[in-house]
């Protein structure tokens, strides 16, 4: 479904992704592990054109999409789930969802896509008409989980949804997770705890970043057989 | 001139009227700084070229409303134009290339007006059911100035609702704020900003339109009204709606009394209002911390 080909993204001068290689299939979780500063985002940003790389190809459904907008990539059915949430928050709840299904309009119906949402998110549904910024840190993530959902993205790419969030409120955020690869949903997760996207599902693949370079790669599996590698890599101890 | 009530009632009044003229043009302004981060050193321009388009479209049509309606349209179509083919290049340039465009635009413009049209000032009437005064008792109410004041209402009714119950309202309230998120959203952002500059040019076209019975029109009448106009919004407070209207109601009154009570003050009437406003208030009467 996306095929990232020896991409390599630049800040200025500074050379951020080296040859980075990557591959989500149809209804995969995949998540992309790494230490603080390693270039997870820019991965993400790469792949939505918000940072294009210098060189290498994205290819989506077959078809590259190297260098386009983000309003293209996402009206092709990428979806992107900021870690900073950005949250529009002079909007209302309703309005950031309204907000995130505009370009699809006209192919999904619309009452039916909310309802939809706010079943995964019934605590959103209270909260209609608040403003964006008056919602909690737990709260503005799940309306960015839910504003991405909304216009049925065939491609989601999440990043660090658990950051800074209680516990309680990163066990809910994973069974939202869950739940969506149970639907049938399509991941790209970057995510620093590594037991949280572990539990996540049986059969997921990961990819280990160390500085802008894929360094390790496998399913579940593979990767806890060197599991001294990951370890170092991560700079943890499991 | 003794200060009878009949004459405070009628200053009010100017002065309403003027801040009609003063919120429409500033609201305009703020939205194009508010979407788009760029200063609209050309604000007065498309402001005077309101006012020429009015007189050119009275002198074919003959009907003060149709012309008035026609004069929008096409300066918000030039507006259009002029953001599509040079404002767009400079986005994400320095902030200082696109307000030296805009500015280069306001020098260059009033001439090639005084190419076509001359030096000499052209006359729009005042439309025919506003002309005059109405008599209230001893009270004096020049009509066209009270039309000014309900006009201003119905504007800005217009521009709340379709800010607030359009989708491309809440797109352009959305990317006023965060740009590339609705980017993310499948938003084509640019276009957006198309519709946003259109729209505040329009509005500077329709306050130079009511403007125009009532002032001399000429090429450079619309120098004073972009300083005029940033000074309303440094008022109000960079980027807020609600502060364009307050900022151009009080400076209305302003201008009014001033111009009155003490003729030579005028000119200055307006600066020392604002340098009085941000020194109680630095970031304006609506001014937000955190936005520049
Ligand atoms: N906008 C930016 N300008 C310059 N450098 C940046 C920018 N964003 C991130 N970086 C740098 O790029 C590197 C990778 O950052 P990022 O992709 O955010 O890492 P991660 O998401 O893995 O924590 C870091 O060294 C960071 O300092
Ligand atoms: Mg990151």
């Amino acid at each position: 479904m996306l095929k990232v080909e020896n991409i390599n993204t630049y800040y200025g001068d500074s050379h951020i992704l080296q040859d980075v290689s990557l591959e989500v299939h149809l209804g995969e979780i995949v998540v992309l592990l790494g230490r603080n500063g390693v270039g997870k985002t820019t991965t993400l940003k790469s792949i939505m054109g918000i940072e294009p790389p210098k060189t290498g190809k994205i290819l989506y459904k077959g078809e590259e999409i190297t260098g386009n907008q983000p309003y293209q990539n996402v009206q092709k059915g990428l979806a992107i789930i900021p870690e900073d949430r950005r949250i529009i928050p002079n909007l209302t709840v309703e309005e950031n969802l309204k907000l995130g299904i505009l370009h699809k309009k006209k192919k999904l119906n619309v009452a039916e896509r909310f309802d939809m949402v706010y079943q995964y998110f019934p605590k959103l549904k209270l909260r209609v008409n608040q403003m964006g910024e008056s919602l909690s840190g737990g709260e503005q993530q799940m309306l960015t989980i839910a504003r991405a959902m909304v216009s049925k993205p065939d491609l989601m790419m999440i990043d660090e949804p658990t950051e800074g969030l209680a516990p309680l409120i990163v066990e809910e955020i994973g069974e939202i997770l869950r739940r969506l690869q149970r639907d049938g949903a399509t991941i790209l997760l970057v995510e620093q705890n590594y037991q949280v996207s572990l539990s996540l599902s049986d059969n997921l693949r990961a990819y280990i970043l160390e500085k802008g370079q894929i360094k390790l790669s496998g399913t579940s599996e593979e990767l806890h057989a060197c599991q001294d590698e990951v370890e170092r890599c991560l700079g943890v101890k499991l | 001139m003794e200060l009878t009530w009949e004459i405070i009632i009628l200053q009010i009044i100017m002065g309403l009227a003027l801040g009609a003229i003063y919120v429409i043009l500033a609201s305009g302004l703020s939205i194009i700084f508010g979407l788009l981060d760029v200063l609209n050193f050309a604000h007065g321009t498309f402001y005077m070229l309101g006012a020429y388009a009015v007189f050119v479209a009275i002198s074919l049509c003959g009907n003060f409303w149709i012309a008035m309606v026609s004069a929008i349209v096409i300066v918000a179509l030039l507006g259009g134009l002029f953001e599509i083919t040079l404002l767009k290049r400079l986005y994400g340039t320095e902030p200082i290339y696109p307000l030296l465009l805009c500015f280069g635009f306001s020098i260059f413009m009033p001439d090639v007006i005084k190419l076509i049209f001359g030096l000499v000032g052209k006359v729009v009437e005042y439309p025919k059911i506003f002309q005059g005064a109405a008599f209230v008792g001893t009270l004096i109410l020049p009509k066209y100035r009270i039309f000014l004041v309900v006009l201003m209402g119905v504007v800005l009714l217009a521009l709340w609702l379709f800010m607030n119950k359009t989708d491309i309202g809440m797109i352009i309230r959305a990317a006023t704020r965060d740009r590339l998120m609705v980017s993310c959203l499948g938003i084509n952002v640019s276009r957006v900003w198309t519709v946003g500059f259109m729209l505040g040019v329009g509005l500077a076209a329709l306050a130079g339109v009511i403007a125009a019975p009532m002032v001399q029109t000429i090429p450079n009448m619309g120098d004073e009204m972009t300083v005029e106009s940033f000074v309303v919004v440094v008022i109000g407070g960079l980027g807020s709606l609600g502060g364009a209207v307050l900022g151009g109601l009080l400076l209305g009154q302003v201008v009014s009394f001033v111009s009155f009570l003490y003729p030579d003050w005028s000119n200055v009437a307006i600066f020392m209002a604002m340098a009085v406003i941000l020194v109680v208030r630095p970031r304006g009467l609506f001014g937000e911390e955190g936005r520049a």
